[in-house]
C-alpha cells in the first residue's frame, strides 16, 4: 500500500515540477521580451498561478484532503472561503516577515508582496490542499513527530525546503557582483523555487529511504 | 594542570590580543622612509648634468612665484568645481577654470581619505601608511621632511588659518595662526567665519610669503546632510566669494618686474555619496586642483581636467617657492606649470625631481638598480648631459630642440615609473611578524576549542607534562634556530627581530608550549576518545533546530568574512541572523505552549511548567498564579515578535555599510535642523524610558544617582546644542558642555562605586546572592548611564530598545524556556553584534564617532579620549556582555558552572572570527580592497578582541567571587 502511495506522490510531485518548468519555458516561446530576470514579476505570477492550479487539481483528484463530515454545498463554500482567507492571511504574514528581514517598507511593496504570494503558494496552499483549513492539523504536522501520513511528511519537507531556499536566496544580495539576479526579490524567489523543486524530489526519496522507520500512528 | 574555564578563557583571549597586536604590527608597517630626521638640504642638490664639463647651474633654480596662497577646502569633491554644481554655485572659479590664467587638474587622493593623512601627504609628498589613520586620533608633530619645514628653514613667512590639525602637525611653523577645531561637526558657519574674518587684514599686508586657509564647513555639511543637501550650494558660493576676494587682491598687488603670485585651490579628499569619507570610492578620491597665476596662459575654452596624483602638488610647490623637494616625496612635478619657462629650465627641474626620487629609491629599495624607473632615469640623465653640451656650444637648430623634447619625455617616463614603484613599496608586509602573530592566535584557538563542547567548570591542561617533555625543548631549539636564521638572512628589517632577546625567547617558549599542549591533547583524544564520544552521543539526544541555527550562523558569519562585500555589509549578516534567531525562538515558544498543551491537556498544572523553576531562581518576578499563566503565555509569545519589531525599527535608524548607506534613514531625518523639536522629544522620552527600564533592580541611592545622571545627559545635549531645552533663552551660545558632562561623569563613577561596594560586600562579609546581583546590576546601570552620555541623541533609542529587549527576553524567554549557558551566550553575542551596527557603526573607519572622545574634556587628552571613543563605539557589544554577566549570575543556582561556561563560550565566539580573519587578511593582502575594506576590518577585529578580553577578565573576577563564596 505504501509503495503505491509513494508512486502516487512521485507522479504528483513530477507534475508540479513540470508545471514550474512549463511556466518558465512556454511564455518565453509565446511572448516577446520575456525573461525570468527582465520581466520577473510576470514570471512570478505565471509560476504562482500554474503551481496553484496544478496543486489544487491534483489534490482534489487524488482526494488526499480529509473527508468532509457534511458534504453539503454550504459546507464546501465555507471551506473554500476559509481557505482563501487563510491564504490571504499567510501572504500578509510572509510579507510582514520579509519586511522584518529588511525589505523596504514602502518602495518595492508590490515586489515584496508578490514574493510573499509565491512563498505562500509553495507552503500554505499545499497545506490547505492536503490538510484543509484546520489549524489544529497544521500545528500537529509541524510539531515534532507529528506526521501521520506520507503526505504530511512530504508537506514538512517541501515547506522547510522552500523556506530555507528563500532564506539562502537572500545571501547573494549584498555581494557587489552587479548581476541582474541580485536585485530584490529575484534571488529570493529563485531560491524559494529551487528549494521547492528540490523539496518535491527529496520528499519521495527520503520517504522511500526511511520507509521502514516511518510508522505512522493511525488517525 | 587544572584551571577554571573562565580563567583559561581570559588568559587565551589576552594572549590572543598580544598575538593580534604582533600581527597588526607586521600588517601595517611604518612606511619605508629614507630616514626620519634627515631633511633635504640645498647643498645636497645635484648640479645640472653636462657631459664632460662641470655645469654652470649648480644652485637650486630661483622661485617661480613670489607669494603662494593655498585655499584648502575640506572634502571638496571634484564635481563641486568642475561639475554642474561648480558652474551653478562657483561662477567665478568656473570662469577662471574655463577662461582664466589657470591650470586645472583632478588630483587623486589615496585611501585613507581622512584629513590628517591627506595633509601629511600634501606636505611631505609621501603616501602615509594606513597606520596614520589610527594616529589621526592623536596627531603629533610631523617630524619627517616636509614643505612647511623647508619653507620655514628658507626664511619664508607663513600664515595659517583653519583646521588646527595643521597646528598640531607643524607647531611653531607659522608667523600667524588661528586654529579652528573640527570639534563640533554640527557647526558649519562659525568654523569658516573664524577663518574668513582674518582674510581682509592679511591680504592687505605684505609681510607674508605663504598663506594657507583650510575651510572645514563643507566637510561638516557633508557629514551632517550629505553631498546633495541644500546647504552645499550656499557654502560653495561662499567659498567662491572668498576665492574671488583673494584673487582680486592678489591681482591688484601684482607688479611689473617682480615674480607673479600663485593661488592654489584644492581639497584634501572628496566626499562619498553619503557625505562621509575615509574609504576609496571615486567621489572620495577625486579632488579638484586649480592653480591660478598671471604667468599662466589664458584658457580659451573649458578642457576636461587631466588627472594627477595629489602628492604631485608637493614638488610643484617646492619648485614654485624655490625650495628643495622633501626627502620622502613620491610625487612628480606638474609640468604645465612650467609652460612659460625655457626647455633648459624645464629639464633642470625634472632632473632635480628625478634625482630626489632616485635617492629615495636607493634608500628604501635593496635592489634599486634593477628597477626600470631608476635605469630610465640614468639614461635620461646621460642624454640630458649630452643635450646640455650641445646647448652650451650655442647650437640652436631644430635638431637640438627635438632632442631636448626627447630628453623631456625620457625624464617624464622615468619619473612616472619611479613614482609608481615607490608608492607600491609603501604597502609592504612584514611577513615574519605576521606569521608569528598568526601562529600564536591559531594555536591558542586550537587549544581552547579542544575542550569547547564539554560544559565542565574546570579544564584539564596537560601543561606540566608537556613542559617537561623532550619535544618541547626540541621545538624551542627549532624555533630559536628559525628566528636566528630569519633575522640574519633578510636585509629588510622585521619588527619581531628588533624586539629584545628576552621577549623573543618568551614568545618562543610560549609557542612551543602551546604546540606541545595541542599535540598532547590530540594524543589523549585519539587514545581514549572513542568510548567517550559514544557515551556522549547516547546521552545527548542531538541538536535542536535552535542549536543548528546558532552553530551554522556563527560558522557562516566567519566564512562570510572572506568576501569584501560581506565585510562591508556585515550588518546585513547580523540583522539577518538575528531575525532568524528571533523566529526560531518564536517557534520554540509556540512549540512549548501549543504542543505541550495538546499532549498534556488533562494536566492543568503543567500548562506553565517552568513557573516552578522561575519561582526559585528569579529574584524580581512576582509569583505567577494559575490565572496569570495565561498572560504569561501570551507575553512569552509576543516577546520574539516585539524583539523583531524593535530590530526592524533600529535597522532603519542608521543606514550603514556601503551599498545602501546613501538611503535616507531616520537618524539623518532627526539630525536635520528642521526636526530639532522631534529630536529633543525623542531624546527626552528615551532618557525617561532608560530610567524606568534600569531602575527596578537598583538600590535607592543609585536610583537617585541614575535619575540625576540622565537629567545631566539631557542638559549636556542641550548645552552642546543638539537638543532644545524648554526654558532655554533664545540665542544662547553653544558651549562645550564641560560642566554638564562632568556632572554626569560624577554620577557614573558614583553608581559604579556603589556597585563595586556591593560586590565586595557580597564577597567578603555576607555570602548573599541578592547583594551580589544587585551590585552587578548597579555596575551595569553605570555602564548604561555612560553610554547614554556618549551616544548621539538620535541613537538613544538604540539604548532603550537594548534595555527593553534584554528585559523581556530575560523575563519570558531565557528563563522561561530554560536555555543553557552556551545558548544564552551565543544569543547575547549575536545581539551585541547587531547592536554594534544598530548604533550606526560599520567596518569603515569613517563611522567611528570621534566626538565621543571629547565629551566633558576641555582639550584633547589622549587616554581618556581613546577610552571614551572605544567605549561609545563598542557600547552595544559591551552592554550585552555585561547583561550576560548579570543574567548568568542570577542563574547560577540552576547550574553552578554557568558563569565559567558562559565566559568560555564568549571568548571562543570572539576568537574564532578573529583567528580566521587574520588568516584571511594575510591571504587576501594583495586584494584590490585591502586598504579600504580588509585593513579597517582588521583594526576593528583587533579592537573588538581587546574589548572582549577585558570583559572576560571581569567575568573571571565575578566567577572567582562565586567560587570563593561557595
Ligand atoms: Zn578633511
Ligand atoms: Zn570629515
Amino acid at each position: 500500500m505504501k509503495d503505491i502511495e509513494i508512486k502516487g506522490m512521485v507522479s504528483a510531485h513530477c507534475i508540479i515540477a513540470v508545471s514550474i518548468v512549463m511556466a518558465t519555458i512556454v511564455p518565453a516561446v509565446l511572448l516577446d521580451d520575456y525573461s525570468v530576470y527582465g520581466t520577473h514579476l510576470v514570471w512570478l505570477y505565471i509560476c504562482t498561478a500554474s503551481v496553484a492550479a496544478v496543486n489544487i487539481a491534483i489534490y482534489t483528484l487524488l482526494g488526499v484532503s480529509p473527508p468532509a463530515k457534511k458534504n453539503t454545498l454550504s459546507h464546501k463554500v465555507t471551506k473554500v472561503s476559509k481557505s482563501c482567507l487563510y491564504f490571504m492571511f499567510s501572504c500578509l504574514l510572509f510579507h510582514g516577515i520579509v519586511v522584518l528581514y529588511g525589505a523596504p517598507l514602502l518602495e518595492l511593496a508590490s515586489e515584496t508582496f508578490s514574493f510573499a504570494v509565491l512563498l505562500s503558494t509553495f507552503t500554505t496552499l499545499r497545506c490547505l490542499c492536503i490538510l484543509g483549513p484546520n489549524v489544529q492539523a497544521w500545528i500537529r504536522v509541524f510539531s515534532r513527530n507529528g506526521a501521520m501520513s506520507i503526505w504530511d511528511t512530504s508537506l514538512q519537507i517541501t515547506t522547510a525546503s522552500s523556506v530555507i531556499g528563500a532564506w539562502l536566496g537572500a545571501f547573494p544580495i549584498p555581494l557587489d557582483w552587479e548581476r541582474p539576479w541580485q536585485v530584490w526579490p529575484i534571488s529570493c524567489t529563485l531560491g524559494a523555487t529551487l528549494g521547492f523543486v528540490a523539496g518535491l524530489f527529496i520528499a519521495p526519496i527520503w520517504i522511500h529511504w526511511h520507509r521502514k522507520q516511518l510508522t505512522y500512528k493511525s488517525k | 594542570m587544572r584551571i577554571r574555564s573562565s580563567v583559561f578563557a581570559s588568559f587565551c583571549l589576552i594572549m590572543e590580543v598580544f598575538g593580534i597586536a604582533l600581527f597588526l604590527r607586521g600588517y601595517f608597517p611604518l612606511p619605508v622612509k629614507s630616514s626620519i630626521s634627515a631633511k633635504s638640504k640645498v647643498a645636497d642638490l645635484p648640479t645640472e648634468p653636462l657631459a664632460g664639463n662641470v655645469a654652470n647651474w649648480t644652485k637650486i633654480p630661483p622661485p617661480l612665484f613670489k607669494r603662494v596662497v593655498i585655499v584648502l577646502i575640506d572634502a571638496l569633491r571634484e564635481d563641486f568645481v568642475f561639475g554642474p554644481k561648480g558652474k551653478q554655485f562657483m561662477p567665478y572659479t568656473s570662469h577662471l577654470v574655463e577662461r582664466g590664467p589657470s591650470h586645472s587638474f583632478v588630483a587623486k587622493a589615496r585611501a585613507p581619505t581622512v584629513t590628517m593623512p591627506r595633509i601629511k601627504a600634501l606636505m611631505t609628498g609621501s603616501i602615509p601608511g594606513f597606520i596614520d589613520v589610527v594616529m589621526n586620533l592623536n596627531s603629533p608633530a610631523l617630524l619627517e621632511d616636509n614643505l612647511m619645514w623647508q619653507a620655514k628653514n628658507a626664511g619664508k613667512k607663513m600664515v595659517f588659518y583653519g583646521d588646527d590639525t595643521w597646528l598640531r602637525l607643524f607647531p611653531k611653523h607659522f608667523m600667524e595662526q588661528d586654529g579652528t577645531t573640527s570639534f563640533f561637526v554640527s557647526d558649519y558657519t562659525e568654523v569658516d567665519n573664524n577663518v574668513t574674518r582674518h582674510l581682509d587684514t592679511t591680504l592687505e599686508r605684505d609681510d607674508w610669503d605663504i598663506l594657507i586657509l583650510h575651510y572645514l564647513g563643507l566637510d561638516h555639511i557633508g557629514h551632517l546632510t550629505g553631498p546633495h543637501s541644500s546647504l552645499i550650494g550656499p557654502k560653495l558660493t561662499e567659498m567662491d566669494d572668498i576665492l574671488k576676494k583673494i584673487h582680486t587682491s592678489l591681482m591688484s598687488k601684482e607688479e611689473e618686474g617682480s615674480l607673479p603670485n600663485l593661488l592654489v585651490l584644492c581639497g584634501d579628499h572628496g566626499m562619498s555619496e553619503t557625505g562621509s569619507h575615509g574609504g576609496s570610492s571615486e567621489p572620495e578620491l577625486n579632488t579638484p586642483l586649480v592653480l591660478i597665476s598671471p604667468s599662466f596662459k589664458r584658457k580659451v575654452a573649458f578642457e576636461i581636467p587631466e588627472t594627477v596624483e595629489q602628492v604631485d602638488l608637493t614638488p610643484t610647490l617646492s619648485f614654485g617657492l624655490g625650495l628643495p623637494i622633501s626627502k620622502n616625496n613620491v610625487g612628480r612635478l606638474i609640468l604645465p606649470v612650467l609652460e612659460d619657462n625655457s626647455l633648459r629650465e624645464q629639464l633642470r627641474f625634472l632632473h632635480l625631481n628625478g634625482f630626489q626620487l632616485s635617492r629615495l629609491m636607493r634608500d628604501s629599495t635593496p635592489a634599486y638598480e634593477k628597477d626600470t624607473g631608476y635605469e630610465q632615469f640614468r639614461i635620461a640623465e646621460r642624454s640630458h648631459g649630452n643635450w646640455m653640451k650641445l646647448y652650451l656650444e650655442g647650437n640652436t637648430s631644430e635638431v637640438l630642440s627635438n632632442m631636448g623634447k626627447k630628453v623631456l619625455k625620457q625624464y617624464l617616463d622615468a619619473l612616472k615609473s619611479m613614482s609608481l614603484s615607490l608608492s607600491k613599496q609603501l604597502g609592504k608586509y612584514d611577513m615574519y611578524s605576521m606569521i608569528v602573530g598568526t601562529v600564536i592566535v591559531l594555536f591558542l584557538l586550537l587549544v581552547s576549542v579542544a575542550d569547547a563542547l564539554s560544559s565542565n567548570a574546570e579544564l584539564d591542561l596537560p601543561l606540566s607534562s608537556s613542559l617537561c617533555s623532550l619535544p618541547f625543548y626540541l621545538l624551542c631549539l627549532m624555533f630559536s634556530g628559525v628566528h636566528v636564521m630569519v633575522c640574519t638572512s633578510t636585509e629588510s628589517s622585521c619588527y619581531f627581530c628588533s624586539l629584545s632577546w628576552a621577549l623573543v625567547f618568551a614568545v618562543i617558549v610560549f609557542v612551543s608550549a602551546l604546540l606541545c599542549v595541542i599535540l598532547s591533547i590530540m594524543g589523549r583524544k585519539l587514545s581514549w576518545g572513542r568510548p567517550q564520544t559514544k557515551s556522549e552521543s547516547s546521552s545527548d539526544s542531538g541538536f535542536s533546530e535552535l542549536d543548528i541555527l546558532l552553530l551554522t550562523g556563527t560558522l557562516g558569519h566567519v566564512l562570510s568574512l572572506a568576501a569584501s562585500s560581506f565585510i562591508e555589509e556585515e550588518h546585513q549578516t547580523w540583522y539577518f541572523l538575528l531575525n532568524t534567531l528571533c523566529l526560531a525562538v518564536f517557534q520554540d515558544v509556540c512549540r512549548k505552549y501549543f504542543s505541550e498543551k495538546r499532549s498534556y491537556k488533562d494536566l492543568e498544572d503543567s500548562l506553565y511548567q517552568p513557573s516552578k523553576d522561575e519561582l526559585l531562581t528569579s529574584d524580581y518576578s512576582s509569583k505567577p498564579s494559575s490565572t496569570s499563566a495565561g498572560y504569561e503565555k501570551w507575553l512569552a509569545l509576543a516577546t520574539p515578535l516585539v524583539t523583531l519589531a524593535c530590530c526592524r525599527i533600529l535597522r532603519s535608524l542608521n543606514q550603514t555599510g556601503v551599498q545602501w548607506a546613501h538611503l535616507p534613514d531616520f537618524g539623518h531625518w532627526l539630525n536635520s535642523s528642521e526636526h530639532h523639536t522631534e529630536l529633543s522629544l525623542l531624546a527626552a522620552t528615551s532618557l525617561v524610558l532608560i530610567f524606568f527600564l534600569v531602575r527596578r533592580r537598583c538600590s535607592m541611592v543609585s536610583k537617585i544617582a541614575l535619575g540625576l545622571g540622565l537629567l545631566g545627559v539631557y542638559s549636556y545635549r542641550a548645552a552642546v546644542g543638539n537638543v532644545l531645552f524648554p526654558w532655554q533663552q533664545e540665542g544662547r551660545a553653544i558651549s562645550k558642555g564641560i560642566v554638564e558632562a562632568r556632572f554626569v561623569y560624577i554620577f557614573v563613577l558614583g553608581i559604579l562605586f556603589t556597585g563595586a561596594k556591593d560586590l565586595l560586600k557580597s564577597q567578603v562579609i555576607t555570602s548573599d546572592t541578592k547583594t551580589k546581583s544587585r551590585g552587578l546590576w548597579e555596575v551595569y546601570s553605570g555602564v548604561v548611564l555612560l553610554a547614554a552620555l556618549l551616544f548621539r541623541p538620535h541613537n538613544l533609542p538604540v539604548l532603550v530598545f537594548c534595555l527593553l529587549i534584554q528585559t523581556i527576553m530575560t523575563r519570558f524567554i531565557w528563563k522561561g524556556l530554560q536555555y543553557d549557558a552556551a545558548q544564552t551566550t551565543i544569543m547575547h553575542y549575536w545581539f551585541g553584534q547587531a547592536f554594534f551596527y544598530f548604533q550606526g557603526n560599520s567596518n569603515n573607519i569613517a563611522t567611528v564617532d570621534i566626538s565621543a572622545g571629547f565629551v566633558g574634556l576641555e582639550n584633547y587628552l589622549e587616554i581618556p579620549a581613546i577610552f571614551l571613543t572605544a567605549f561609545s563605539t563598542y557600547a552595544g557589544p559591551l552592554l550585552w556582555a555585561s547583561h550576560l554577566v548579570c543574567y548568568l549570575n542570577s542563574e547560577t543556582d540552576r547550574s553552578s558552572a554557568a558563569m565559567g561556561h558562559g565566559c568560555y563560550c564568549f571568548a571562543l565566539l570572539r576568537s574564532i572570527p578573529a583567528a580566521v580573519y587574520i588568516v584571511l587578511a594575510t591571504s587576501l593582502r594583495y586584494h584590490l580592497f585591502v586598504w579600504s575594506v580588509f585593513s579597517p576590518k582588521l583594526l576593528y577585529e583587533g579592537m573588538h578582541t581587546f574589548v572582549t578580553a577585558s570583559i572576560c577578565v571581569f567575568f573571571t573576577a565575578m566567577d572567582q567571587n562565586r567560587s570563593v563564596r561557595s
